[in-house]
């Protein structure tokens, strides 16, 4: 009883490929940047766009079979889909808003009304029922987008980017409720973000989508600290840097060579955290085994401290506090010294 | 922030144009009769005409409306080949001499006509010089306005709203009742009032198509055409119920829908 999806979908220049299975209950992040193809296997998902091959089964429902020319339209799907703007009916009143889908899939008029009275209670919007959807905060209309995907008691939940809409501080109250409406929802959901932080906290399992095809699957945990591309390494703020073990240390691609607590061989990604990176204006005494000297190729504030882009053999991300920044005097262009304990250094097999 | 100057250039010749356009209409109110004016509008005639008037061009508009905002979708939303094509025979009467659209009509739907000559043989049925004919050529000028109004609302409004609603579980025919009427209603308002004033001064295609009889197929317009060979003061009051009522219809325009369209 689960989402079993292969969709294959060509856009312009871009091939979807992408295979997925969500079981009940269990919610799955398509992590990705920009023009990866998210939205369009939502789409597909859907029933809003036609695939070009694989199929899509629910609950071991046929929902589309290219092969067997099977596509059952998005209106008879029953499945429930939060939009990134929301897309309230302007035209209609909150609770209409929410009554919609029962409406059109049969229930009376007062029946509706009644499951979608229910659902904003279980939102905390009961009272805001008769305002139009331009009439509510940004937090309030992505509540009511939820109860209008989840009235219908769906076989599967959609939810295309569904923070996105909101300012920093909203989305954190909205992040805790839509994941314990999660939590109580019995079918399957497909979250599509581009936000890590997100998919850490909604999710289940995470599928990073990169040019419309998968490039890392896993839980949230294990993607965040084994990143395996350089988009997953940024988004979860770690230097990512392959190369070649060779025991104790690890030759990279690029040239440099990093020594690790443990010893290793074969092709391996080593990750290293920019708060375990220490800068210095001249080598360092005491022979550390990780100093190599870079250029300082930017700087942006980071809350309390300073991230540090670092060109050179070893290219990396170092976070330094602005008064340590100061006191080195840096600037775009200056030679630094990076300094990584070898036990800060975290290589797995790539 | 002080404004930079019009140049003498342009500001002439734009004075000009409002005089060229306002003139004539002050003019009107100038001759107006004003101590007739009871008299002449409640001669025998004026009544009949307006009425007449109201009348067929409300029934061109209903008729445009019906026909005519499924055209629109049509052409905004579905993804037929030789739409452009359609959009073009489409908007003709917009650009055709409304005499000519007369001849055409009296061509087809005329006692000789293609589909007249039918009509009669099996019905009895003839449309020319009757006040069907005066709502058929009043739907072949108007409409075109409606359509190309609502076609222009259907493609500013949000298709993804349709997208919603399937994943509610609307099918086609119910999105469009439920979701995307409602969104483009300001729109349809806007392209019925236009399609309305249109209708309302129809002249060439009603006097080819529908003659000019008091009563069946007399609308202001020939009335006020008539009377200015007859009766000058009768013509200048009949102008100035026209004028009013255009008057009256931008300004509902402008208020009800234009100006909340360009608000939003």
């Amino acid at each position: 009883m689960t989402l079993g999806a292969h969709v294959v979908v060509r856009r312009g220049p871009l091939t979807v490929d992408v295979a997925l299975d969500v079981a009940d209950g269990e919610v799955l992040a398509v992590l990705g940047p920009n023009g990866a193809g998210k939205s369009t296997l939502l789409r597909v998902l859907a029933g809003l766009l036609p695939p070009d091959g694989g199929r899509v089964t629910v609950d071991g429902q046929p929902w589309d079979d290219v092969a067997a020319r099977v596509r059952l339209p998005a209106h008879r799907r029953p499945l429930g889909m939060v939009f990134q703007d929301h897309l309230l009916f302007p035209h209609l009143s909150v609770l209409d808003n929410v009554a919609f889908g029962p409406r059109t899939r049969g229930a009376s008029k007062a029946a509706a009304r009644g499951a979608a009275a229910a659902w904003l209670e279980r939102v905390g919007l009961a009272d805001l029922g008769a305002r139009r959807p331009g009439q509510l905060s940004g937090g309030q209309a992505q509540r009511a987008a939820l109860a209008r995907a989840l009235v219908g008691d769906p076989a599967l939940l959609l939810l295309d980017e569904p923070l996105s809409a909101l300012d920093a501080r909203t989305r954190l109250a909205v992040r805790a409720e839509l994941r314990r409406h999660l939590a109580e929802f019995g079918g399957s959901t497909v979250l599509v973000t581009h936000d890590p932080v997100d998919a850490t906290a909604l999710a289940d399992r995470v599928l990073v989508v990169e040019d419309g095809t998968v490039v890392q699957a896993g839980t949230p945990a294990d993607v965040a600290r084994h990143p395996r591309t350089d988009y997953v390494a940024r988004l979860v703020g770690l230097s990512l840097l392959p190369g070649t073990g060779e025991g104790l240390a690890v030759r990279l691609a690029g040239g440099g060579v990093v020594a690790v607590a443990e010893p290793v061989a074969g092709p391996v990604l080593v990750a290293i955290r920019p708060e375990s990176v220490a800068l210095y204006p001249s080598r360092p005494g005491g022979s550390p085994r990780n100093a190599w000297p870079a250029t300082l190729a930017g700087a942006t504030p980071h809350g309390s401290t300073v991230r540090c882009e670092l060109d050179g053999e070893v290219p990396l991300l170092a976070d330094v506090t602005a008064t340590a920044f100061a006191e080195l005097g840096l600037a775009p262009g200056s030679l630094v010294w990076a300094v990584v304990k070898a036990n800060e250094v975290t290589v797995y097999a790539r | 922030m002080r404004r930079e100057r019009t140049p003498a250039p342009l500001l002439v010749p734009a004075a000009l144009a409002v005089a060229f356009l306002v003139l004539p209409l002050a003019g009107l109110l100038v001759r107006t009769p004003w101590s007739q004016l009871g008299t002449l509008l409640t001669a025998p005639g004026v009544g009949q005409a307006l009425r007449l008037s109201v009348v067929s061009a409300t029934l061109a508009t209903l008729v445009s409306v019906v026909l005519g905002v499924p055209l629109a979708w049509v052409l905004a939303r579905s993804r037929a080949r030789g739409r452009a094509v359609l959009r073009a025979l489409v908007t003709v009467p917009l650009v055709l001499p409304p005499v000519v659209g007369g001849v055409a009509l009296f061509l087809v739907l005329g006692r000789q006509g293609i589909l007249g000559s039918w009509l009669a043989e099996t019905t009895g049925i003839t449309i020319p010089f009757t006040t069907a004919a005066v709502v058929i050529a009043e739907t072949f000028v108007a409409m075109p306005f409606l359509v190309i109004s609502v076609e222009g609302a259907l493609r500013g409004a949000d298709a993804r709203f349709e997208d919603a609603a399937a994943t509610l579980g609307a099918d086609r025919w119910t999105t469009f009742r439920r979701v995307t009427l409602p969104l483009v209603a300001p729109g349809v308002a806007a392209g019925a009032v236009l399609c309305w004033a249109r209708a309302l001064g129809e002249f060439g295609a009603t006097i080819t198509f529908a003659g000019n009889f008091p009563g069946t197929t007399q609308t202001m317009p020939l009335a006020v055409y008539l009377a200015l060979q007859r009766d000058p003061q009768a013509a200048i009051v009949l102008s100035l119920v026209l004028l009013v009522v255009s008057v009256a219809t931008l300004l509902l325009l402008r208020d009800r829908w234009l100006g909340r369209g360009a608000a939003a």
